[in-house]
């Protein structure tokens, strides 16, 4: 009987409601009084030198307010990147200056250097056309492949690095040797190159920022759409605009999406505070799509050569890789944490490989930013390993599914230290592929490709196992790899004296359910109604602190963060329940939201705990504060390591290289699930998005650092006739061990495990059905691109 | 500007409007009416999608003045008289056919007008019915589902679960 | 978008006259017209509304075929066309999304002559009569390249006449992006011979598969064509596909569409 409240059980969102009838509250639906509209003038060319702006052009033009430009920022400081990676012989990365607006050059298309203010939205937007067009701009080269940037000393994204080169970075350098022996001595060598498709994260709901100045107090405040508000924070106060943090609030309210793109700071948000501090009005700025497609961070865009060194029955012995990672003209917050800390540690999958090493340079280039985007660093990873084990099965003639067995970690493994840095505490890997094994119903795939065949169709399957690491974490390990920042979150539980509960908490949920989902857990620990449960998130002055949502993070880290305080809560409740009721402490026992005495039926309700603590009439005042109130503080051990199987079965048409992904199936493990339903959303999201890498999305530029897939007109997002329905299941279940509620996350499962898989299906449908020269196309398998292999 | 007048959920309203003034932008902000949304500038994504005269359209893709006088109906209308949930709105909420939520007032829309022509509509219809509605979330799984079961079909069995 | 004059006259004379009016342009279901004018790509001074003309609304069989009012939304045709030309119903049914086909007309889809657009394809492959403000044209003479028409300055389609073939099928291969054809293909039958009209492939916009044509009146079936291959020179090289994948798609799709003529 699966249950109906509390943990585990699929309790419908209480958020919906106000989505569903129009009543969500997302940045741009709100409307300030005397607000004025913000307009970005962007760089039309990747790359130049800003010759001249005329804002005379523009000064006196119908309800023209203001005019900034990359002067009215010199001096401040520049958006900087989180993480510090040193390259292989030690020294630093080149770490160039992010202005809020371009000053001196122009880096890419969609480089914003100058904003036009206005009264109204239409005012500004014919102002920042007449102001491009009274702009002058010496136009550069363009520097796009990431081989001939590193190649070419004389053409620079930025003046002072010579090789366009930001970092070259080797995990673990001290390794290399060994792999490079275990490679040479390895009976069979399988080598792919392939290309990780640069995507464009394309969130509904565009970016958008409002900024308001309180001249009586001083104090600004901004709203954005953001996974977390006080890194945000922190980003403008500490290193842009030198605000104190105290000074600035930012909220986030409703956000329509992120998959990584709402984290980081944007220039845009320090330019509407800026400008509304020089008007005196709230300033706002929307996005328009076709901004989001030119001055978002994008995902992945790793070009890779990855080496497999196995024996003849399929074993493997030594993973080594070579890529080129594009970070943009500017490196992003979590930019250079993402092709190496969560790429490079993956890199030994789920399998018992004795050595691995990897190899990332990572370069500049004329084109737009390049972060985390939905799995982050991690699909990257899976997508190398599970494409090149894949081509040893073919190479070898081996059984995909048999070899899988053989190279996996078996669950008296653990824990277990990879060669790559990284202990995996716990796992099922083998139940995990046994399930999808079962649910796609392998053993039938003949007839189904036989019933494809009558239709004229090939059919293929893929697998892929994969594992990944969320919740990054400890905050003194992370130092030590450079991060700048600690990866804790927080919580505080707020026993109202009626007995409700608020709780602050550090995650952001844009999309995720978190209003639904934490309630649950706190209703289950106090033994409350769900309902009198409130979460508050998204607003620097409301919560604690918080590291926002990312990485599939949020129950594990922000989620173990209340449950300690929860656990306060108890505790100090104890301490309540035994004044009141004239016991022990130690003999008070808390279960089903009552406070006993052991052994006897003497009883106080969590109500009236609560109730006492805030009218302390009968109260321990001498060594108990009043009030019922707790906050923590939370710094996993680890990271988590949800894993699982995933199996796609595909169609191609011959005819016109179309590939038609037909079923997928995912056996994950997650650790403990909190409520299966939106769990499973979760993972419907990720593949969705992994099918639309795999099959759909492509992100072009061309050699002038135009962004040839610029609007949905070019950029194929996957619509639903693109996906089939998914067969999900989370039973295979092996809780984490080191967070107090057992879970490892799941947000970014899908858009992980799914693109080798499909890749590898597609492989498999055209080897059978007699295309054997075809070993690897690159995504998107557009079908222009798999026609193209099938008559190569 | 000139005064703009049509029937928005059942009641006569009027707002200023110019001859470039969009159906959206006259929603939201000459009416304050912001469930509709902008995902797009290119009339692709759906988010937009409002009925006038009973029929689905992106209202980013007309001009205000060219309804006039037509009825419009958006999200903010859909709830029953009593204000609970609609049957569409329901089945999302029960389907879990949303997440972040952006996307979702357009989906709604285009479903229930989807089912005013096509009371059982299959799963293909379905999807082929939601081309013009981009969702980045829920990998359209749980929509659909939603969609069949607002059509009073069992959306768990289409979905072969 | 710049700012213009809206005008929405209720006859034809009254929407000749307001065209005539510097800087005066067409707006019929504006799926077309409003991106460009978001994108600064069009600013017309004043914009003339055409979808108020009862007279340019609808769907009737009459003199020389299957006339549709300029007017006419694509879902309209869907619905009204499918019993007296199911090639044409179908091919209006899958022109973008319900919400495109509630709105975007016919008129503004032959007038446009987007290259990758469907309605062009049927137009030429019926050996329709487009009639308008001032005249009628015939398809052969009507389309003249990508974006390019007959129609002049001020002129405005008010109806469509299609010619109903004996067996029909429009078979169209999306653009996974836009979900317009990246390459499709009408074939129509008709007693004094076979029409093949490819969109979506060529840079000279719409045009006839004359030796398909040829071909198929000797032998309506797919294997007539079998031994030709459609020439790459002129095909459309881009993102979504090369001139060869375009060329391949020709014979593929016109091969499809014979099958599946009906
Ligand atoms: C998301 C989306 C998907 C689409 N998918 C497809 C598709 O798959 N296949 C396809 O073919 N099309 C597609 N379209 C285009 C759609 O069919 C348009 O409706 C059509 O191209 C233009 O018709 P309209 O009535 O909207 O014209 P408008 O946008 O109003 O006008 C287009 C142009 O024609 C002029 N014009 C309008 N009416 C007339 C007239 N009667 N006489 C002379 N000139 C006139 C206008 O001045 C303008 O220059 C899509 C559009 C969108 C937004
Ligand atoms: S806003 Fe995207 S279609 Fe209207
Ligand atoms: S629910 Fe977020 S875009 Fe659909």
């Amino acid at each position: 009987m699966p249950k109906d409240t509390g943990i585990g059980a699929s309790t419908k969102r209480r958020e919906d409601v106000r989505f569903l009838t129009g009543r969500g509250v997302y940045t741009d639906d709100l409307s300030l009084f005397g607000q004025a509209h913000a307009v970005m003038v962007r760089s039309t060319v990747a790359h130049g030198r800003i010759v001249s702006i005329d804002t005379s052009a523009v000064e006196s033009m119908p309800g023209v307010l203001a005019v900034f430009t990359g002067e009215d920022f010199k001096d401040v400081g520049g958006n900087p990147a989180g993480w510090l990676i040193n390259s292989r012989d030690g020294t630093p990365m080149r770490e160039p200056k992010r202005p809020v607006l371009a000053h001196g050059k122009v880096r890419h298309v969609g480089d914003a250097y100058a904003a036009v203010i206005a009264e109204s939205y239409a005012q500004a937007k014919d102002a920042a056309q007449v102001l491009s067009d009274a702009t002058e701009i010496e136009e550069l080269p363009a520097i796009v492949d990431m081989k001939a940037a590193a190649a070419d000393a004389s053409n620079r994204v930025h003046d002072e690095i010579p090789d366009n080169i930001c970092f070259d970075w080797g995990w673990i350098e001290d390794n290399r040797a060994a792999v490079d022996a275990a490679m040479k001595a390895a009976p069979h060598v399988v080598t792919l190159e392939l290309t990780n498709n640069r995507l464009v994260p394309n969130a509904m709901e565009p970016r958008a920022s409002i900024g308001e100045y309180f001249p009586g107090t001083g104090d600004y405040k901004l709203t954005t759409t953001s996974q977390n508000p006080h890194l945000t924070r922190l980003l403008i106060c500490a290193f842009v605009m030198g605000i104190p943090e105290n000074k600035l609030q930012v909220v986030a309210p409703d956000v329509g999406g992120g998959f990584g793109s709402k984290i980081y700071h944007y220039g845009e948000e320090a330019l509407v505070l800026a400008a509304a501090k020089r008007l005196g009005r709230p300033v706002r700025w929307t996005a328009e799509r076709t901004e989001s497609f030119l001055s978002d961070a994008h995902g992945r865009d790793h070009v890779t050569k990855i080496e497999l060194g196995c024996t003849k029955e399929g074993d493997i012995l030594a993973i080594r890789t070579e890529t080129y990672a594009n970070v943009g003209a500017y490196l992003s917050n979590f930019s250079t944490a993402t092709p190496t800390f969560l790429h490079g540690t993956l890199m030994a999958g789920p399998y018992k490989v004795p050595h691995v090493y990897v190899n990332v340079k990572t370069v500049f280039t004329n084109t737009a930013p390049v972060d985390a985007y939905r799995g982050a660093g991690r699909p990257e990873a899976t997508y190398s390993i599970e494409r090149v084990v894949d081509k040893m099965c073919r190479e070898l003639g081996l059984d995909p599914f048999e070899v899988r067995r053989r190279n996996l970690l078996t669950p008296d493994q653990f824990p277990y230290t990879t060669p790559v840095g990284l202990v995996y505490d716990t796992g099922n890997y083998q139940a995990t592929l046994d399930k999808a094994v079962d649910l796609a119903d392998v053993a039938g795939f003949e007839a189904r490709r036989a019933e494809s065949a009558k239709r004229g169709k090939l059919r293929g399957m893929g697998l892929s196992t994969w594992i990944e690491a969320c919740g990054i974490a400890p905050s003194h390990l992370v130092g030590v790899l450079g991060a700048r920042v600690g990866l804790y979150d927080a919580a505080t539980v707020r026993v109202n004296a009626t007995g409700t509960i608020s709780v602050m908490t550090g995650a952001h949920s844009h999309g995720q359910g978190h209003e639904t989902v934490f309630p649950q857990i706190v209703a289950e620990k106090l033994g409350i109604p769900a309902s009198s449960v409130e979460i508050v998130h998204g607003d620097t002055a409301k919560i604690p602190f918080g590291m926002g949502s990312y990485g599939s993070r949020s129950l594990a880290v922000a989620g173990s963060a209340m449950d300690r305080a929860i656990d306060k809560i108890i505790a100090k409740g104890k301490k309540i329940a035994a004044h009141m009721l004239e016991a022990a402490e130690g003999d008070i026992t808390f279960a089903d939201g009552k406070f006993s005495v052991a052994g006897t039926d003497k009883a106080k309700t969590f109500g009236e705990i609560a109730f006492s603590a805030y009218v302390p009439h009968n109260y321990p005042l001498e060594t108990l504060e009043p009030g019922l109130e707790e906050t923590a503080f939370y710094d996993p051990a680890n990271f988590t390591y949800p894993a699982g199987a995933y199996i796609c079965e595909v169609e191609v048409d011959e005819g016109t290289g179309k590939v038609d992904v037909v079923a997928f199936t995912c056996a994950d493990d997650f650790g403990n699930v909190m409520n299966p339903m939106i769990v499973e959303g979760q993972v419907h999201g990720g593949v969705g998005q992994g099918i639309g890498q795999a099959v759909l999305e492509s992100t072009s530029y061309d050699e002038n650092g135009q962004l040839l897939t610029g609007s949905y007109m070019d950029y194929a997002m996957p619509r639903a006739d693109d996906v089939p329905f998914y067969t999900v299941d989370h039973s295979c279940s092996t809780p984490c061990t080191h967070n107090p509620l057992g879970v490892k996350g799941c947000g970014e499962a899908g858009a992980i495990g799914s693109p080798p898989a499909v890749v590898n299906a597609v492989i498999d449908a055209l080897q059978r059905g007699g295309h054997s020269h075809v070993t690897h196309i690159d995504m998107p398998v557009s079908p222009n691109r798999v026609w193209q292999a099938m008559n190569a | 500007m000139t005064k703009v007048t049509m029937t928005v959920n059942g009641k006569s309203v009027s707002a200023e409007a110019e001859g470039r003034t969009l159906l959206v932008n006259y929603l939201r902000e000459g009416l304050g009416l912001t469930g509709t949304h902008v995902g797009c500038d290119t009339s692709q994504c759906g988010a937009c999608v409002v009925h006038v005269d009973g029929k689905a359209v992106k209202s980013c893709t007309v001009f205000a003045m060219d309804v006039a006088g037509s009825e419009v109906r958006t999200i903010e209308g859909m709830a029953n008289a009593d204000g609970s949930l609609g049957v569409v709105q329901q089945a999302f909420q029960d389907h879990h056919g949303l997440q972040c939520g952006f996307c979702t007032p357009g989906m709604v829309m285009t479903t229930a007008a989807l089912l005013a022509n096509n009371p059982k509509p299959t799963e293909a219809e379905v999807r082929h019915e939601l081309e013009g509605n981009i969702c980045r979330c829920t990998g359209y799984h749980n929509i659909v589902k939603a969609v069949l079961a607002a059509s009073g079909q069992d959306a768990g069995a289409m979905a072969a679960e | 978008m710049h700012n213009f004059e809206f005008v929405k006259p209720s006859s034809i004379a009254d929407a000749v006259a307001a065209l005539a009016a510097e800087g005066a342009q067409p707006l019929s279901g504006g799926q077309t017209l409003l991106p460009t004018m978001k994108q600064r790509l069009a600013a017309p001074e004043v914009l003339v509304s055409l979808t108020g003309i009862p007279e340019m609304q609808g769907v009737c069989t009459g003199d020389g075929g299957l006339h549709i009012g300029g007017a006419t939304p694509h879902a309209v045709v869907a619905r009204e066309a499918a019993s007296h030309y199911p090639a044409l119903a179908a091919l209006a049914g899958g022109i973008g999304d319900p919400a495109v086909r509630n709105r975007g007309t016919i008129g503004g889809s032959v007038a446009n002559n987007d290259p990758a657009a469907c309605y062009p394809a049927a137009v030429l492959a019926s050996g329709v009569t487009v009639v308008t403000s001032t005249r009628k044209i015939a398809a052969d003479d009507y389309f003249q390249g990508m974006f390019t028409t007959a129609l002049e300055e001020g002129e405005f389609i008010t109806s469509v006449i299609f010619r109903i073939p004996q067996a029909a099928a429009y078979v169209k291969f999306n653009q996974p992006a836009s979900r317009f054809a990246l390459t499709a293909v009408f074939v129509a039958k008709f007693a004094d011979g076979v029409r093949v009209a490819v969109t979506g492939a060529s840079n000279n916009g719409v045009f006839r598969w004359e030796e398909a044509e040829d071909a198929l009146t000797a032998d309506f079936s797919a294997g007539a064509i079998a031994g030709l291959t459609a020439s790459a020179e002129d095909m459309i090289s881009d993102l979504h596909g090369s001139a060869a994948y375009r060329a391949n798609l020709v014979k593929v799709l016109t091969g499809r569409a014979v099958t599946a003529a009906r």
